[in-house]
């Protein structure tokens, strides 16, 4: 049977019927076999970006192993709101050890399962993936996950970004943006909110180790997250792939515009969505219509002192800057 | 088989008999020679289906072996000093999740000052993480106690460290009898874990746990540890068996009949004490010597049984509770809670400092005369702590007072060069 190729945006409303795809193009989640890996009853915020993350990233990763998989958790949101014992909402091995270990419990698995498998190699083989969320990837635990990266362990790490120590309250984190808004880079001064200069986007170091694939991806494209795992599962090594999501908690946004504010970031420019191969750039996902930054900003409370009774159009410009950086850096506007 | 041989080259070859899945490395003297042994044993193939892994930290060792030993693998690392501190949070970790990692603590002081030489200050500073530690008197023993480790870490899921003297130990080319393949594997059984991360029976590790039962977890570490205290002195007689020498066991007393001294210390520097106490015999003293080789579990019944026919007890411990005095000698006194007996607590061979017959012997005279202060620091150079008081008394701006002290002690001062 054939299938006429679809886009998604033919009709206009970013979905389609899974009917309409062919088999391999349809959505895991979609599916009546998909795994439930993280099953519903757990305690994340209404609206939030990671439960979303997490849900299509480790369904996908449990599609392409045949359900053969063993996850390792950084301490964060995702492990507090899973897994209250006796209570837990992973239908996978899972294992949560400490905040900025993950990386290394992740190889640490990886190595066993390697003995296992050479020992009976007519076992089913089995899988790892590492996540965590900004602070226990880019902050506490960066050095487990540059030494895992750097050995090109068989790890699979997801990084869920969400800009900032949600979990305890909103702090900021490596991965804070400028002019953001957190409990520890407070609205007030003469340079409120998180300082410019500052800061590191983790995929580009990841790239910097050459590790056979780094991507990134927004909850606003979840079909385009799925593929980037299941990309990132046919290959072996050191694979990272950092997801943004939005915080309605932590970036003052409505619980129901978690996957508005996800395109936004794209949109903008903001949070450039790529893929990369041991290195280098392989394509984007290009900016369809593109906005300026005050569309993504203006609707989030950690950026409402930039809109005062008189916006501050110098900070406004120096984010646009940015936004357009990425543009150029990730060819964001070019049709790849 | 006999051989002659390093500490560590012995321990190296008592793991790899216990044939280990994943192996983690990161370097720190003096724990080096173990791994480098390891390492390359996995490489050149003699010891197979073993991963060995070049961490980028002490911290990520220890994680990476919580990844594997929760998998079901065997697994085994080896740190000292800064190391042991840098993995901390992971050395808490583990046991708190019942993994039976076996590590080898090379044992080395903590700086600052910086300083690579032997003490117990390393280990002893990790006395709550939940781990078992072994202390080996001799390379022989250490050898030894890895074997025992590894099956008595496994029987009741908690992890087990072999404490060895760093140099003193490690870095000694002595004569060791090295087990066969066919005597470790009957001895200890191959690894079968409580808990595992499977696909077949997904189960979830390391979960919250809130006031309702955290207290509950913890005792039942403590009742774990408490049935090693039992399974230790068996483990000693079963090796005893296959191995026919006598290792490990809670504690080792010599001499200690009639004693109406008894020294107590760990590791390596009961030999010494041993050939003191022989010579005091020899002079008529009554005294003798009593080795603790269980730390965690402290074997308080054992050691209160061993001192209840003294009238005093001299703890020598190469570790010092800023602040307080002894270690060892604060959990002996636990031991003997209402025997009445006279105790001193001497602290000797911190950061490598030798500890000699000639200054144990005037140090036990004094003991047996009940001379001895209650907290007595070993050889110290009273004049150089003094002057250094005084100096700090007298000016503000000191500067690094290790400095000062090797410059008032000639050595950094001579500048001749």
């Amino acid at each position: 049977m054939s299938y006429q190729p679809i886009k998604f945006y033919q009709t206009g409303t970013f979905t389609v019927g899974n009917r309409l795809l062919a088999p391999e193009e349809r959505s895991v989640q979609a599916s009546s076999k998909r795994f439930n890996s993280i099953n519903s009853g757990h305690r994340a915020c209404q609206g939030c970006g990671e439960a979303l993350g997490a849900r299509y990233a480790i369904d996908a990763a449990m599609e392409a192993t045949h359900g053969q998989l063993i996850a390792a958790n950084a301490t964060g949101c995702l492990e507090v709101f899973s897994t209250p014992y006796p209570e837990t909402s992973w239908q996978i091995p899972w294992i949560h050890s400490l905040f900025g270990n993950t990386a290394a419990v992740a190889t640490g698995i990886a190595a066993a399962l390697k003995i296992k498998q050479k020992k009976n190699p007519q076992a089913q083989e089995i899988r790892v993936v590492a996540q965590g969320g900004d602070g226990g990837t880019t902050d506490i635990g960066f050095g487990c996950l540059s030494g895992m990266f750097e050995r090109n362990d068989d790890v699979l790490y997801i990084c869920y970004d969400n800009g900032g120590y949600m979990n305890t309250g909103v702090q900021r984190s490596s991965a804070t943006p400028p002019a953001a808004r957190t409990a520890t880079t407070m609205a007030v001064g003469p340079e409120p909110g998180n300082a410019f200069g500052q800061g590191k986007f983790v995929p580009a170091i990841a790239m910097a180790h050459e590790i056979p694939y780094v991507a990134t991806a927004t909850v606003a494209d979840l079909r385009d997250l799925e593929a980037k795992v299941r990309r990132a599962m046919e290959f072996r090594g050191a694979r990272y792939i950092h997801i943004l999501v939005p915080c309605p908690l932590g970036w003052g946004t409505q619980s129901s515009e978690t996957i508005k504010m996800a395109r936004l970031a794209k949109e903008t420019g903001i949070f450039p969505v790529f893929e990369a191969e041991h290195g280098e750039l392989k394509s984007a996902l290009a900016i369809r219509r593109q906005l300026p930054v005050e569309e993504y900003l203006k609707p989030q409370k950690r950026y409402a002192h930039l809109f005062g009774k008189q916006p501050n159009v110098a900070v406004i410009a120096k984010l646009q800057a940015l936004a357009d950086r990425n543009i150029r850096k990730y060819k964001l506007l070019e049709t790849v | 088989m006999l051989k002659q041989c390093e500490g560590s080259h012995a321990v190296a070859e008592a793991v790899a008999l216990c044939r280990p899945e994943v192996i983690c490395a990161y370097p720190i003297s003096p724990q080096t020679h173990i791994v480098e042994g390891l390492g390359e044993m996995v490489k050149d193939g003699s010891l197979a289906d073993c991963e060995f892994i070049n961490v980028e930290s002490e911290f990520a060792a220890m994680s990476v072996a919580i990844g594997s030993s929760a998998t079901g693998a065997r697994t085994y690392t080896a740190t000292a000093s800064q190391g042991l501190l840098f993995m901390a949070e992971a050395v808490f970790n583990a046991s708190g999740l019942g993994l039976p990692i076996v590590m080898t603590v090379a044992n080395r002081a903590i700086g600052a000052p910086i300083n690579i030489w032997n003490d117990h200050s390393d280990s002893l500073s990790m006395r709550d993480c939940g781990w078992l530690q072994l202390f080996a008197e001799t390379n022989q023993e250490a050898l030894d106690l890895h074997i025992q480790a590894f099956k008595l870490a496994e029987e009741i899921s908690l992890p087990v460290m072999v404490c060895m003297d760093g140099f003193i130990l490690t870095h000694a080319y002595e004569r060791v009898d090295v087990p066969t393949q066919a005597e470790v594997d009957a001895f200890l059984p191959p690894y079968e874990p409580r808990q595992v991360l499977d696909p077949a029976e997904p189960v979830s590790i390391g979960a919250m746990v809130g006031p309702e039962a955290f207290m509950e977890v913890r005792y039942l570490a403590h009742a774990k540890q408490m049935q090693a205290l039992e399974r230790i002195p068996q483990l000693a007689e079963e090796f005893k068996q296959v191995f026919g020498r006598e290792s490990g066991g809670l504690i080792r007393p010599y001499r200690c009949e009639d004693a109406e001294t008894i020294v107590i210390a760990m590791g390596s520097v009961l030999g010494t004490l041993k050939d003191t106490v022989d010579e005091l015999r020899d002079a008529g003293h009554k005294i003798g010597v009593l080795g603790i080789v269980s730390f965690r579990p402290f074997p308080l019944v054992a050691v209160a049984a061993a001192l209840k026919n003294c009238k005093r007890f001299v703890v020598l411990e190469k570790s010092l509770a800023v602040g307080i005095g002894g270690i060892v000698a604060t959990n002996v006194r636990m031991a003997v809670t209402g025997m009445g007996l006279k105790g001193y607590t001497v602290i000797a061979g911190l950061g490598g400092r030798a500890i000699t017959m000639k200054s144990l012997t005037a140090m036990l005279d004094k003991a047996g005369r009940d001379a001895l202060e209650p907290v007595t620091f070993l050889d110290l150079d009273w004049k150089a702590v003094n002057k250094q008081i005084e100096r700090e008394k007298a000016h503000r701006k000191t500067g690094p007072v290790a400095e000062a002290l090797l410059r008032d002690a000639g050595i950094v001062g001579a500048r001749n060069y």
